[in-house]
């Protein structure tokens, strides 16, 4: 499951941390790090921290009414260098 | 003047069953001052959470004193012990609150809480199944009451044959902290807690030598022995911090388990669904904390300066309630806010408030909820409330009922 | 008849976005949430669905997260055409035109530019090619990077603090190994929060074990045999050996791909009104072009009218759902971007948030807490009024300053504030460096009304 934290939002009440701790943590005191990709078998404990969120900062897949990820996005027709334009 | 007296139907016992006919009529003046010398009282979620994040505002214990004090603000006195962090303002409140995190949760110990869910669950079962053969029981007196002391105590690490002699000196102190049994205890009553408090303290400094000597995975333990970069915690830091946990953490996590099951069952069919899905409990406790909050307003802060709120000037001295229940049922907030909604998309609340002194035991009291909610959920059968209104707790901030009758089926 | 275009547009109309990041992404959500259901195609050069770069150079360095799996979650379904690894090399605004490329064209009704920003390279290119020689931009930067640390290295170098070289140091330091950071001004961060607030950075990176040399500039990089990267020259004529290198040298807007197109694009990024409209190379704004994210540069209301580019996640998020919003309503539906500018970093454990744009700052003052002990607010001022804030592991305080930026409060703070400390009863000069010298990667860049850069040069492209 993707998520992201808008970092702006959060306030490091680390409640997401507390509830999953395999995708969370705290850098110190105050600043989150995360895991955008986490675990299907996080799922659970992903909900429950996006559900406790004070600043309702954390957006993830399938949870909290986003929609699933557009399927086969990533086009493989093209693919070139990516550096520059 | 109609509403010459909201600040007095809010402390009114009469209202406590059902004090939001009150928050709203407080709302239609976001800023309401009744008479001189009293508290501003602010009752509109964003104005509360802007409050709860101004640095003019102090939480102070000596500031309080100084602006004149009122019987809310007293109501959580801890008794001969120093200030805890929820009276100090920074930088004495963060090294305190520091400190004590580093005992009790990320970055130091992120999985404290969590790994504590198992022995929950199985203390959780061990109460439901003391009710027996009964077809009645008082949800408070026989499970919510009982419930967080046992899991405080295994927090700390209190040993286990410890536990009934620590709950007898735990349940006069956390009765007599309720101004109304106060006010109305006989000499006998207020001796026995006095002794109940002395045994507490002796007790748990006995621990903490203990714990000095030979460390083990608790939290007295760890605050203890914290070496941080903040330094360590006395003694007697240790001690308040963990009066503060048992007191802070309990009254508090009673009162939510308590409203959430009246809740329940006064939505039948939520509750049905939660015997059928556990994972609804999470967002259940979320709305929870904003449709019955088990704080219903934080009386003890203070203004250090002018402040100016929806065009009122609030003097600097001045004191201030901040009436978290009447924020979490704001219009200007929520949709259909009187409504008790689990699976509204948009829960937020100010349950634990907000702002550096959010509440320190939040992951624990939530935690405790949804277990007991969704396992007694998942075990009564055909529960129903015996009484509605049940009576209340006489307290205004710390509100919740002193018994809650419910009649079953039998046990699953 | 306007009315009858938008129905149309809504309906049936094609939207071409350009630039398939965080803007591009969250645009593309936010036309699909408001209704569009035209055909809507995403044009990236890279060949990856959209992902989220401040983990890279912080979770994904910390070994918490894969370089690999920063993919973007999706708000909603946005059934898109996506053209990923071709990037757009031109654009013809008379036929509605974007060039690829790969050759191929394609054409919209309205198009969204969200090309972004890339890494600045280090400016020699031999030395720029030497193994070892890093960039941190791109999910393959980071892989790159993090294997390189993971291998081990005697020293990584660090050229430039900013604040993703400063968060790249402290990830080493984290990871034991040493690092020696090099930095033209006179501490890090010094460009985004002035040499006050560096000051404390500086404390905080050498406390941490980082070898910091300020005030000096990389002369040249130095390589073995074989190519790879072995020492780095500096302007004090010291040397210091390293086999890694990582460049960090602020950001180039990616707006080369228009030249020529008469668009108001060049090297400070794609001039747009406050509702995102691009401006023409006449200074006239275009009713089918609009712009957002970190290649965009608008007026902000709150700071004088002034020009903002904004390299600022929050930014993106927020003129992205703007751009998107406007493209498919009427004039008066339109809103302005008026977001107020706000980032994070985290280094050495240390939580550093803003709020408003310091660098507009003259004055500073430590409102709460302590510089010393590296926990504080620190409010800017600018003729009279508050202008930003930062804090450092003070987060939960910088809403009531964000408040006071928007209702234009007085500066000097006046009023007490709880932790106020005798240091901060008076303003200092905040210490911001010369506008007009060129720092590292500065986070927000001013423009149009700064006294040090009045003049406006137009390069007119070549057909």
């Amino acid at each position: 499951m993707r998520l992201v934290v808008d970092l702006n939002k959060c306030q490091g009440y680390a409640q997401c941390a507390f509830l999953a701790p395999d995708v969370f943590a705290m850098h110190g005191e105050e600043s989150l790090i995360y895991n955008p990709r986490a675990d299907e078998e996080q799922r659970e404990r992903l909900a429950r921290a996006v559900a406790a969120c004070p600043v309702q900062a954390i957006t993830a897949d399938g949870l909290d009414g986003a929609a699933d990820p557009a399927d086969g996005a990533a086009d493989g027709a093209s693919r070139e260098a990516s550096d520059g334009r | 003047m109609p509403h010459a007296s909201i600040m007095r139907q809010i402390t009114d016992f009469a209202n406590r069953a059902d004090p939001y006919p009150v928050y709203e009529e407080l709302r239609g003046t976001p800023v309401l001052h009744e008479e001189e010398g009293g508290p501003y009282i602010i009752s509109s979620y964003y104005d509360i959470k802007a409050l709860l994040h101004d640095p003019r505002i102090s939480s102070d214990a000596t500031n309080l004193a100084a602006a004149g004090d009122d019987e809310l603000a007293q109501s959580e006195e801890t008794g001969g012990l120093p200030p805890s962090f929820l009276r100090l303002d920074p930088p004495e409140h963060d090294r305190l609150r520091r400190i004590a995190n580093s005992a009790f949760g990320p970055p130091h110990r992120p999985r404290r809480i969590e790994s504590m869910r198992g022995d929950m669950r199985e203390i959780v079962n061990g109460l439901i199944d003391g009710f027996g053969d009964a077809r009645e029981i008082d949800l408070v007196d026989q499970f919510a009451y009982p419930f967080p002391v046992t899991v405080i105590c295994r927090l700390l690490g209190v040993p286990r044959e410890d536990e009934p002699r620590f709950r007898a000196w735990v349940d006069p102190l956390v009765a007599s902290l309720d101004p109304d049994t106060r006010q109305g205890a006989d000499a006998e009553f207020q001796k026995e807690a006095q002794e109940a408090r002395m045994q507490l303290g002796m007790y748990l400094a006995g621990l903490v030598e203990k714990r000095t000597k030979e460390p083990r995975d608790d939290l007295l333990s760890d605050l203890v022995n914290s070496r941080g970069p903040d330094g360590s915690m006395t003694m007697m830091e240790v001690l308040s911090t963990s009066v503060l946990l048992l007191i802070a953490g309990h009254e508090t996590t009673v009162n939510l388990i308590t409203n959430g099951m009246l809740t329940l069952l006064r939505h039948p069919d939520i509750l049905r669904r939660l015997g059928e899905d556990p994972g609804l409990s999470v967002n259940i406790v979320e709305e929870l904390l904003r449709y019955e909050p088990p704080v219903q307003l934080v009386p003890q802060r203070t203004c250090i300066a002018d402040i100016e709120v929806r065009g009122v000037t609030i003097p600097k001295g001045s004191r201030i309630w901040l009436v978290l229940a009447a924020g979490n049922r704001d219009p200007e907030r929520f949709k259909d806010p009187q409504r008790f909604d689990p699976d509204r998309g948009d829960i937020q609340h100010l349950g634990f408030g907000s702002g550096i002194h959010s509440c320190f035991g939040a992951p624990l009291a939530r935690l405790e909820t949804q277990i007991a909610l969704s396992e007694l959920a998942r075990r009564l059968r055909d529960p129903r409330l015996v009484e509605d209104p049940p009576p209340y707790r006489p307290n205004a901030v710390l509100r919740g009922p002193r018994h809650l009758n419910i009649a079953f089926e039998g046990l699953v | 008849m306007a009315a009858d275009y938008l129905e149309w547009l809504r309906r049936e109309g094609r939207i071409v976005i350009v630039g398939a990041s965080l803007a591009g992404l969250r645009a593309a959500e936010t036309l699909r949430a408001e209704g569009f259901a035209g055909e809507l195609t995403l044009i990236g050069d890279e060949p990856y669905e959209p992902y989220d770069r401040p983990p890279l150079s912080k979770s994904v360095l910390l070994g918490m997260a894969s370089p690999h799996h920063t993919e973007l979650p999706h708000r909603w379904e946005i059934d898109a055409k996506w053209r990923l690894g071709v990037a757009a090399s031109g654009l013809d605004l008379t036929a509605k035109r974007v060039r690829l490329a790969d050759g191929d064209e394609v054409e919209y009704d309205r198009l969204l530019i969200a090309t972004g920003v890339r890494a600045r390279p280090w400016p020699k290119e031999d030395e720029a090619r030497l193994d070892g020689v890093c960039l941190l931009r791109t999910r393959e930067d980071a892989a790159d990077l993090y294997r390189r640390l993971k291998a081990g290295p005697r020293r990584v170098f660090v050229i430039g603090a900013g604040f993703a070289g400063s968060e790249v140091a402290s990830a080493c330091r984290e990871m034991g190994i040493p690092v020696t950071v090099a930095e033209r001004a006179g501490a890090p961060l010094v460009g985004a929060l002035g040499g006050v607030v560096g000051a404390v950075a500086a404390d905080l990176a050498t406390e941490n074990g980082v070898d910091l040399r300020t005030h000096v500039t990389v002369t040249s990089l130095e390589g073995d045999p074989v190519g790879r990267v072995r020492a780095v020259h500096l302007s004090d004529e010291s040397v210091v050996e390293a086999d890694v290198v990582v460049v960090s040298l602020g950001s180039l807007r990616n707006t080369d791909w228009l030249a020529g197109s008469g668009l108001g694009a060049g090297p400070r990024g794609i001039a747009c009104d406050a509702g995102c409209r691009a401006f023409d190379f006449r200074g006239i704004v275009t009713d089918d072009v609009f712009v957002a994210g970190d290649v965009a540069r608008s007026p902000h209301a709150l700071f004088g009218y002034q020009f903002l580019s904004l390299e600022h996640w929050g930014n993106a998020v927020a003129q992205a759902e703007t751009a998107a919003h406007n493209m498919i309503c009427h004039g008066a539906d339109r809103r302005p971007h008026l977001w107020m500018p706000a980032f994070w970093s985290s280094m050495f454990g240390v939580n550093i948030k803003s709020v408003g744009v310091p660098p507009m700052g003259e004055q500073l003052m430590i409102t709460q807490g302590s510089l010393a002990e590296r926990r504080f607010v620190g409010v800017y001022g600018y003729q009279g009024r508050i202008v930003a804030a930062v804090t450092f592991d003070n987060t939960r305080w910088l809403e009531f300053y964000q408040r006071q930026i928007e209702q234009g409060a007085p500066f000097p703070v006046e009023h007490p504030t709880v932790d106020r400390r005798p240091e901060g009863r008076q303003p200092v000069p905040a210490d911001f460096p010369d506008p007009s010298l060129p720092t590292h990667g500065p986070m927000v860049t001013l423009s149009g009304y700064s006294p040090a850069e009045q003049q406006l040069v137009f390069h007119p492209a070549r057909h």
